[in-house]
């Protein structure tokens, strides 16, 4: 318990070593505040879901950037091999990293907040809704972060780690699409349903906290690191 | 402290260790000297629980490296090849990382990484970013980071490397002066440092183990026959030189010039490897000559370390 506390407190902070933390934070709100706003006053209506609903495709790319590091520069540095000769076990740095990125993604999302401020103070939202995408948010963005953390253990290439993390993170989130599910073979139909990352975000984001999506979304994570485990383990395979 | 029994190591079909055996006493400096690519590195690799061998075990202070690798590690101090380090941290905060992470009681934290940056004298440099300093402080900061644990034993890969000569000296002093009361392994392609940190030599070529001595003896054992160089007085250079190549134990001799003063050099090969000094010495008493210098030529680990890498026989 106290290694892998080690190793997020270390992570955590070196997302603030270098001025890219606060450019990311800065973008994230910006832009996402910007998408939202622009309909926001269009439609009239104090409601956050607007906001809900492109952050998933946010995320789809802000999380990558977030993650692609974790293990790629390691690995190309060649600290990996003074990190794993520490008497550390393989999940503890896993468990570490995960939550170091983890507690970062949700610095960035609680900053987010004064948009709901802002909403509340011109009209009178759903309360339940807002909590509920924000949880989702969270637990969407912690399954991306499960999924690129584990990209990045494949590679010493950061922009390959990057872009490969989007594309499994976005085939991930539209296998539950309609569009997909329209055109996929019937009897793959509720397999696809219940994989895709989007289909239980939905669910949460109308503010139905439903134990099975918060369960899905913990599988979803415990295997991705559980892949990332032996992917660092891959050393010794050779 | 250290006993490796048969081990192996393949990547693929590349052989990188092969059926190496040996080991380490406590308070010993055992030097890896090889070419590079010989296997050093794998094998040290091994030893700190980084990657399993394919066959073979070994143990460290009394621990199977594989059933119980967390207690190797805890036990050993390691500086990777070209000590990778954090880049982005400043050296306080990355020594402090590692002292967490090696169970430091947080009481004792400070007065450890005090008395680090002193031994590897840091003192200018504590509160720098690792990415800004120069080769030879990243080097000290890769060591202070694998001693502040008081490890019984430090593996060290090429510690000295990409260093310039003061820096090299200075990190050689301090092994040293770790030796002492600590159980170190370095590899290195250096031969004089060799000789000069090292109590005992593994000479790996090739995945294997093809020798293992002190540096002395090494370069004794593969000596082949013994070279002296003297410089006598007391007699005509012509007796000297006729009386010397008469001598049994005398296989040829060169004569190489004379002082004003009456001093011959001369440079004699033995015909066997021993005692040649000590036997010149007496025939010179004998013979009521003066025996000015007496140097005894040994083969140097580079003649070794040449012969033995390239196949040559000794």
């Amino acid at each position: 318990m106290k290694n892998i506390w080690t190793i997020t407190r270390k992570e955590f902070r070196s997302y603030f070593d270098s001025p890219v933390a606060y450019i990311y934070i800065t973008f994230f709100l910006v832009l996402s505040s910007w998408l939202f706003l622009r309909g926001f006053f269009l439609v009239g209506q104090a409601s956050m879901r607007g906001f809900f609903g492109i952050l998933p495709w946010l995320l789809l790319f802000f999380v990558p950037a977030a993650t692609m590091r974790l293990w790629a520069e390691e690995k190309k540095l060649g600290t990996i091999e003074l990190l794993m000769t520490l008497p550390v076990k393989d999940h503890e740095v896993v468990l570490g990293k995960f939550l170091a990125s983890f507690f970062f993604l949700t610095v960035t999302l609680a900053l987010s907040f004064a948009l709901p401020i802002l909403i509340s103070v011109l009209g009178d939202p759903d309360g339940g809704a807002i909590w509920g995408g924000y949880i989702g948010a969270v637990l969407l963005g912690a399954s991306f972060l499960a999924i690129g953390l584990f990209v990045s253990s494949l590679t010493e290439n950061q922009i390959v780690a990057f872009i490969i993390g989007i594309t499994l993170i976005f085939a991930f989130f539209i296998v539950s699409e309609e569009f997909v599910l329209y055109n996929a073979p019937r009897r793959l139909v509720p397999i696809l349903k219940f994989l895709g990352l989007g289909a239980h975000y939905d669910s949460i984001g109308r503010g139905v906290i439903d134990s099975r999506d918060v369960i899905y979304y913990l599988s979803v994570i415990g295997f991705f690191l559980f892949l990332n485990v032996r992917s660092v383990e891959s050393r010794k395979w050779k | 402290m250290i006993e490796v029994r048969h081990l192996s190591k393949n990547f693929g079909s590349t052989v990188a260790v092969k059926d190496v055996s040996f080991d380490v006493s406590r308070g010993e400096v055992l030097g890896f000297l090889g070419p590079n690519g010989a296997g050093k590195s794998t094998t040290m690799r091994i030893l700190t629980g980084y990657i399993p061998p394919t066959e073979g075990t070994a143990r460290v202070a009394g621990h199977d490296i594989l059933e119980d690798s967390l207690s190797v590690r805890r036990r050993i101090g390691y500086l990777p090849e070209w000590a990778p380090l954090y880049g982005d941290m400043e050296v306080i905060d990355f020594l402090r990382f590692i002292a967490d992470i090696r169970d430091i009681p947080p009481g004792e934290t400070r007065e450890r990484i005090a008395r680090m940056v002193k031994v590897c004298g840091l003192e200018k440099v504590v509160g720098r970013v690792i990415h800004h300093l120069s080769r030879g402080y990243r080097q000290r900061v890769g060591l202070a980071q694998a001693m502040i644990h008081d490890p019984d034993i430090l593996i060290l890969d090429e510690p000295t490397s990409g260093l310039d000569p003061n820096q090299i000296i200075e990190i050689r002093e301090l092994i040293k002066e770790i030796g002492r009361d600590k159980t170190v392994i370095l590899s290195t392609h250096i031969l004089p440092e060799v000789s000069q940190t090292c109590g005992r030599v593994l000479i790996i070529n090739e995945g294997s183990l093809i020798a293992s001595g002190a540096p002395e003896e090494l370069a004794r054992r593969f000596e082949g026959r013994g070279i002296v160089q003297i410089a006598v007085r007391g007699a005509p250079r012509e007796t000297i030189e006729t009386k010397l190549a008469a001598a049994p134990f005398v296989d040829a001799v060169r004569s190489l010039h004379s002082t004003g003063d009456g001093l011959h050099h001369f440079t004699i090969q033995g015909t066997e490897t021993g005692g040649l000094g000590e036997k010149l010495f007496r025939l010179a008493v004998e013979s009521s000559w003066t025996l000015a210098e007496l140097h005894v030529e040994a083969a140097t680990l580079e003649d070794v370390f040449r012969r033995l890498t390239r196949g040559e026989n000794a």
